[in-house]
């Protein structure tokens, strides 16, 4: 059977969502960033809010997420995502607006902003991509790596008495008053990315209804900056990154205190 | 037209101006001394009348970054701040400068380097036309030096934003932002709506008719050199057309002057004063003062300079304009300068002795 063959419209069990384009990932292999991109853009195309999202992305390895997705886009400085989404949200107030952000960007320069914009229960998702290291500059430490994992910038593991513990920013969101879903998921499985997208759609129907500040987090893989193959990566995540950062809704109030 | 004068401080004329020249919406952080601009927009409620959002940031680093968002949207946003806190928000304008983003940035200068002093300084020119973000970039600014320009220049930069997709700046001091003086307030004008945005904003990122276009996008990121070559000379295309059709000045009795004051913001009041005194004892002196910092009124400066055999340079900093008034006169007339720094606004005596020991001798 020739690829022609194979990839025929009857051939097809499911479809790339149209929102989609067909510009080439620069993401590597094995990176939890693609199917984060797909699922968002199922969840825009089944809510039929193609013509009111605004999407904004960061500094780190999905600085160009505005290349494959054909919504409207803003590229924050790093950090400040956040407050990007803040003033859009207030000025566009039916608009679905969503921050898409990694660890570096959102725990560690921009942890303020992130704080902020939660606690003032801002109508935005906030979506977190935690691999803990800095994937674009090469594999740096980051506020979320773990305690003992080596990085380019801790090479004999990250050690408490120098670098500091890591930060658990999902686990903090929830005890902010602003937000009114936080959960943390992951893509690894099947299952696991029918799970987060269902937490996507929940995050982003809160933000449309109003309903205070929501907060994904996605634990991800960095095959590239972790040094090992795709599926080790998979099964190193399960084993270490799931310990300390527990997969589930933490936080779920279908309103917010007056 | 509204001929109603009233009488109140030029930082709340930014704040009712705002309001009335159909601004979208306000982000800010408070510091002296001009945080009556978000106290009195607070006061006046305007997401009540116009729909105007009203809102204090976390940071002035917030302040800015969320009018790279509501500019970037289309929408008409603007902030204000005092010199530490406009240098915070560096990174923002050379992003909005990159992306072609307008917005409005008050900046009411204290005196400084760091913390500085709350008392008024105009020690912010360098950083507001040559620029304290990186890259090759500029921002329009325009310096009012009465209450009356602080309201006026609120929509006239708003203008100037949205016809070169660029931030513009107002940079008053404390003394302009603090003193009272009587102001006839703009017509209140709505805001546009999602139709006119559109229209006037087919770039901005809000979604609007996105079946019908590509998606629109903001970064300034661009990993081809040659494309960010290509962008870069776009950009200094539009600042040689912005210095090329919009520069402001104002010339007083400088038809016969021999002598040159040039001063812009408040103190091109005292040195207007100075010039009185000066003028009473028989000196043949005249008035520039730049109205847009940049583009830098060059043109204009040379024509009331053509009979001067002297200027001197007045400003409440260690000499920052004065090297752009020596290159408008290609260094072809000396050029003095009096400069008070900490927070000291000179009384124009001071200017006459000091116009008396140099530039009067030339």
């Amino acid at each position: 059977m020739t690829k022609e063959e194979i990839i025929r419209p009857e051939n097809l069990v499911c479809g790339k969502p149209t929102l989609m384009n067909d510009a080439p990932m620069h993401y590597c292999p094995g990176c939890s960033h693609g199917v984060v991109h797909k699922i968002i853009a199922e969840v825009i195309e089944e809510m039929q809010m193609e013509e009111k999202t605004v999407g904004i992305c960061p500094v780190g390895c999905a600085v160009f997420a505005y290349r494959y997705l054909d919504v409207d886009w803003q590229e924050a400085a790093h950090g400040r995502a956040p407050a990007v989404a803040t003033a859009i949200k207030r000025l566009w107030p039916d608009r679905l607006v969503f921050t898409y952000q990694g660890d570096g960007d959102l725990a560690c320069i921009g942890a303020c902003e992130t704080i902020h914009a939660l606690n003032r229960g801002e109508k935005i998702t906030v979506i977190f991509i935690n691999n803990a290291i800095y994937g674009m500059t090469g594999g740096q430490m980051a506020p979320t790596t773990l305690v003992g994992m080596k990085t380019a910038t801790c090479p004999y593991g990250r050690d408490v008495n120098l670098h500091g513990y890591p930060l658990n920013m999902t686990d903090l969101a929830v005890n902010l008053e602003g937000t009114a879903y936080v959960t943390r998921q992951s893509v690894h499985t099947v299952a696991a990315i029918r799970k987060a997208k269902r937490a996507i759609r929940k995050a982003f129907e809160n933000s449309i209804n109003g309903i205070g500040s929501n907060m994904v987090e996605i634990v991800s893989t960095c095959s590239a900056g972790w040094k090992t193959s795709p599926v080790k990566a998979n099964k190193w995540m399960e084993e270490n990154m799931f310990k300390y950062y527990h997969l589930g809704d933490l936080k779920d109030v279908g309103k917010l205190k007056d | 037209m509204n001929d109603e004068y009233v009488l109140m401080k030029g930082n709340e004329a930014i704040a009712h101006a705002a309001i009335r020249c159909g601004c979208d919406g306000y982000f800010g952080y408070p510091i002296t001394p001009q945080s009556e601009v978000l106290e009195t927009l607070s006061l006046l409620k305007p997401w009540e009348t116009t729909g105007m959002v009203v809102l204090q940031a976390e940071s002035e680093v917030a302040a800015i970054n969320m009018l790279y968002g509501g500019g970037g949207s289309g929408k008409r946003v603007m902030t204000s701040s005092s010199s530490p806190g406009v240098a915070l928000m560096q990174e923002g304008f050379s992003y909005m400068a990159a992306c072609e983003i307008p917005a409005l940035i008050v900046n009411v200068q204290r005196g400084g380097p760091g913390l500085g002093t709350i008392q008024p300084g105009q020690c912010d020119y360098y950083q507001a036309t040559i620029g304290g973000g990186n890259g090759d970039y500029n921002v329009i600014v325009l310096a009012p030096n009465s209450v009356q320009e602080m309201a006026d220049f609120v929509d006239e930069a708003f203008k100037l934003a949205f016809r070169y997709r660029m931030p513009a700046m107002i940079l008053s001091d404390g003394v302009i932002g603090q003193m009272m003086e009587r102001v006839k307030l703009p017509e209140q004008k709505p805001r546009r709506t999602e139709e006119e945005i559109y229209a006037e904003c087919p770039w901005a990122t809000n979604g609007i008719n996105l079946k019908n276009r590509k998606p629109n996008f903001h970064s300034s990121l661009e990993s081809d050199p040659l494309l960010m070559d290509k962008r870069n000379e776009a950009l200094q295309a539009k600042y040689a057309k912005v210095k090329e059709c919009e520069t402001r000045a104002e010339s007083v009795s400088c038809e016969d002057a021999e002598y040159l004051l040039v001063g812009f913001g408040s103190m091109s009041r005292i040195a207007e004063e100075a010039m009185h005194l000066l003028r009473n004892e028989g000196y043949k002196v005249g008035l520039f003062r730049p109205i847009t910092l940049w583009p830098f009124p060059e043109r204009e400066l040379r024509e009331a300079a053509k009979n001067a055999k002297g200027i001197m340079v007045c400003e409440m900093n260690a000499g920052q304009m004065i090297n752009d008034v020596r290159l408008a006169v290609s260094c072809q007339i000396p050029c003095d300068h009096y400069g008070r720094m900490g927070g000291i606004v000179p009384d124009p005596v001071e200017v006459v002795e000091a116009m008396k020991q140099t530039t009067l001798k030339r």
